[in-house]
């Protein structure tokens, strides 16, 4: 069975000034993979997420996300996919359901849809009587896990998480795992970057960014064969240092 | 031997908000004593205390023979403090920052230089450039050398190593292992389970109360079942096998593996031919042994588990 590439990147090259942050990146993602994006800190990795997000544009090279051209019409990037950061997901201020209901909107879900989806969701997370209850009144675990939620509420062919699992308890980040497994097992393409190493293990294919370069791409098991390695953060270790 | 910390029932309520809720703990010199556990779990409200940057609303906690509370002014020239997020002044230079520290401390780079210099060797080729300007890795090793600056008797590190890669995290604790030679004593935190093993004591902590306290091997040898290990290459489908079959009693994803306890510590072969059944041709399980994750995931549990 072939697959058919929701991310295809030939030649990507971003540039600040005189720097080189993503230094002729080629690769591809499939529909209904987990991904995993790994790299040091500093590798290129956030920059490489902002262009594939729609949020930047590429210096040159050719970036194609959910059939569209990432130079020429981010904006329809950024309606096809969905999006999770560590650092901000939901209003804290708002309810759970207020916020469902804002992404929805943004998204051009229709009102009835959004309801029917809301409660199929508070029902699945067992979180029916907390519906109307604020953001800034959950445990960070069940924030997380609402935040990925709500990033493929719209059904989108692919989701970006970017280390979605910081400093969650070790019970959550397992759960939060199964419920990324169970969307990609939906159709629903995964890309994901974490600092986790057993995380990688979770994922189908992993690739390793270093200095602006892809050292590495595989599935996990493939790359611990090729590094003599026991583990991701073994080859990690062996090859994401910079010199 | 003096105890470089002594805490007796400390307390700390936020509004409606138990942060902390009678920990009790006490760390040895030179010892490099580590707190995990998740987010929320009290780890920066007990590290302010000790600190002497928040009051605690029970207890009793000494500090390098000094209360606290009462002995504020005195320990806050002894201790050496990195807190979660980068505090340094991103405006200035890696040397300004190093330089407007040591001034602080009353002391001068040089005098304590010897220190610092395997940590600061890596930044010091950067030491023009703003601080704000550094990569998360050398904003670390930056924080590290001004908490140090001063050669402090206690260094607190809250959460040093977050958001940081796996090859910086494993330099920034072969650096802190070096600094057990200046019998300094290290209190850290963390949320990384693997790096409890490199501390001498650790204490398990979770939603402001203790789990644990000991060695972490002895932590690692207090799981109480035998531990399994499955492996598939139908990674998703094996978990929700595994938790299908009447014998298990947990199954978590570890890495490339699932870690199952059985309710009998044990299994026959009708589980190799419940995972077939699920269409699990190639599965391979065999005993394991607990890592200290493993015995946090019981410890967790065991409130809500029958």
């Amino acid at each position: 069975m072939i697959k058919n590439a929701v991310i295809t990147v030939k030649n990507l090259v971003k540039k600040f000034g005189s720097f080189t942050a993503n230094d002729n990146l080629n690769f591809e993602v499939f529909e209904g993979e987990i991904f995993g994006f790994l790299g040091a800190n500093g590798a290129g990795k956030t920059t490489a997420l902002r262009i594939l997000s729609g949020l930047s544009s590429p210096t040159s090279g050719e970036v194609i996300v959910a059939g569209y051209n990432a130079k020429k019409d981010p904006e329809k990037i950024k309606k096809n996919i969905g999006y999770m950061c560590q650092k901000f997901s939901l209003y804290d201020d708002l309810t759970i359901r207020e916020n469902i209901m804002l992404y929805g909107g943004i998204y051009g879900m229709s009102k009835t849809l959004i309801k029917q989806r809301t409660e199929d969701l508070l029902e699945k997370l067992s979180f029916q009587e907390y519906g109307d209850r604020m953001i800034s009144d959950l445990p960070l675990g069940l924030k997380q896990k609402l935040a990925f939620s709500v990033a493929v509420f719209h059904e989108p062919k692919i989701v970006f998480l970017d280390e979605p699992t910081g400093g969650v308890d070790p019970i959550t980040r397992r759960q939060f795992w199964e419920m990324i497994y169970e969307t990609a097992d939906r159709g629903i393409t995964v890309f994901v970057t974490t600092h986790y190493m057993d995380e990688a293990e979770y994922c189908d294919r992993i690739s390793i960014m270093s200095e602006g370069r892809i050292v590495a791409l595989d599935t996990p098991e493939a790359l611990k064969k090729q590094y003599e390695a026991k583990s991701v953060e073994e080859v990690f270790i062996k090859i994401a240092r910079p010199k | 031997m003096q105890k470089i910390i002594l805490a007796s029932g400390i307390s700390k309520k936020f509004g409606v908000t138990q942060a902390l809720k009678d920990i009790s703990f006490d760390v040895n010199e030179g010892e490099i004593f580590g707190f995990i556990g998740p987010d929320g779990a009290g780890k920066t409200t007990l590290f302010r205390i000790i600190t002497t940057l928040l009051l605690p609303d029970e207890g009793e906690i000494k500090v390098l023979g000094l209360d606290a509370v009462a002995g504020f002014k005195e320990l806050r020239k002894n201790i050496g403090y990195m807190p979660g997020r980068f505090s340094l002044y991103q405006d200035l230079t890696v040397e300004e920052n190093l330089n407007f520290y040591a001034t602080v401390f009353g002391t001068t780079v040089k005098e304590n230089y010897d220190l610092i210099s395997d940590i600061y060797s890596h930044i010091e080729p950067f030491k023009s450039r703003l601080a704000g300007k550094l990569s998360g890795g050398m904003k670390q090793k930056l924080a590290l050398s001004c908490a140090l600056i001063h050669k402090p008797k206690l260094l607190v590190l809250d959460e040093p190593t977050t958001g940081v890669d796996a090859v910086s995290r494993s330099e920034f604790w072969d650096m802190l292992k070096k600094l057990k030679q200046h019998n300094i004593t290290i209190l850290v935190s963390t949320p990384y389970m693997d790096e409890a093993m490199r501390c001498n004591k650790v204490a398990l902590i979770q939603n402001g109360q203790l789990l644990s306290i000991d060695d972490p091997d002895k932590i690692k040898g207090g799981f109480s079942r035998k531990l399994f290990s499955a492996r598939a290459p139908e990674k998703y489908r094996l978990i929700n096998a595994l938790r299908e079959y009447p014998g298990t009693l947990s199954a978590y994803p570890f890495g490339d593996s699932v870690h199952i306890t059985f309710r009998d510590d044990e299994f026959d072969d009708s589980l190799y031919e419940h995972l077939k059944k699920a269409g699990i041709e190639n599965a391979t399980i065999s005993e394991s042994e607990a890592g200290i994750e493993d015995r946090f995931l019981e410890l967790m549990n065991k409130g809500t588990m029958a």
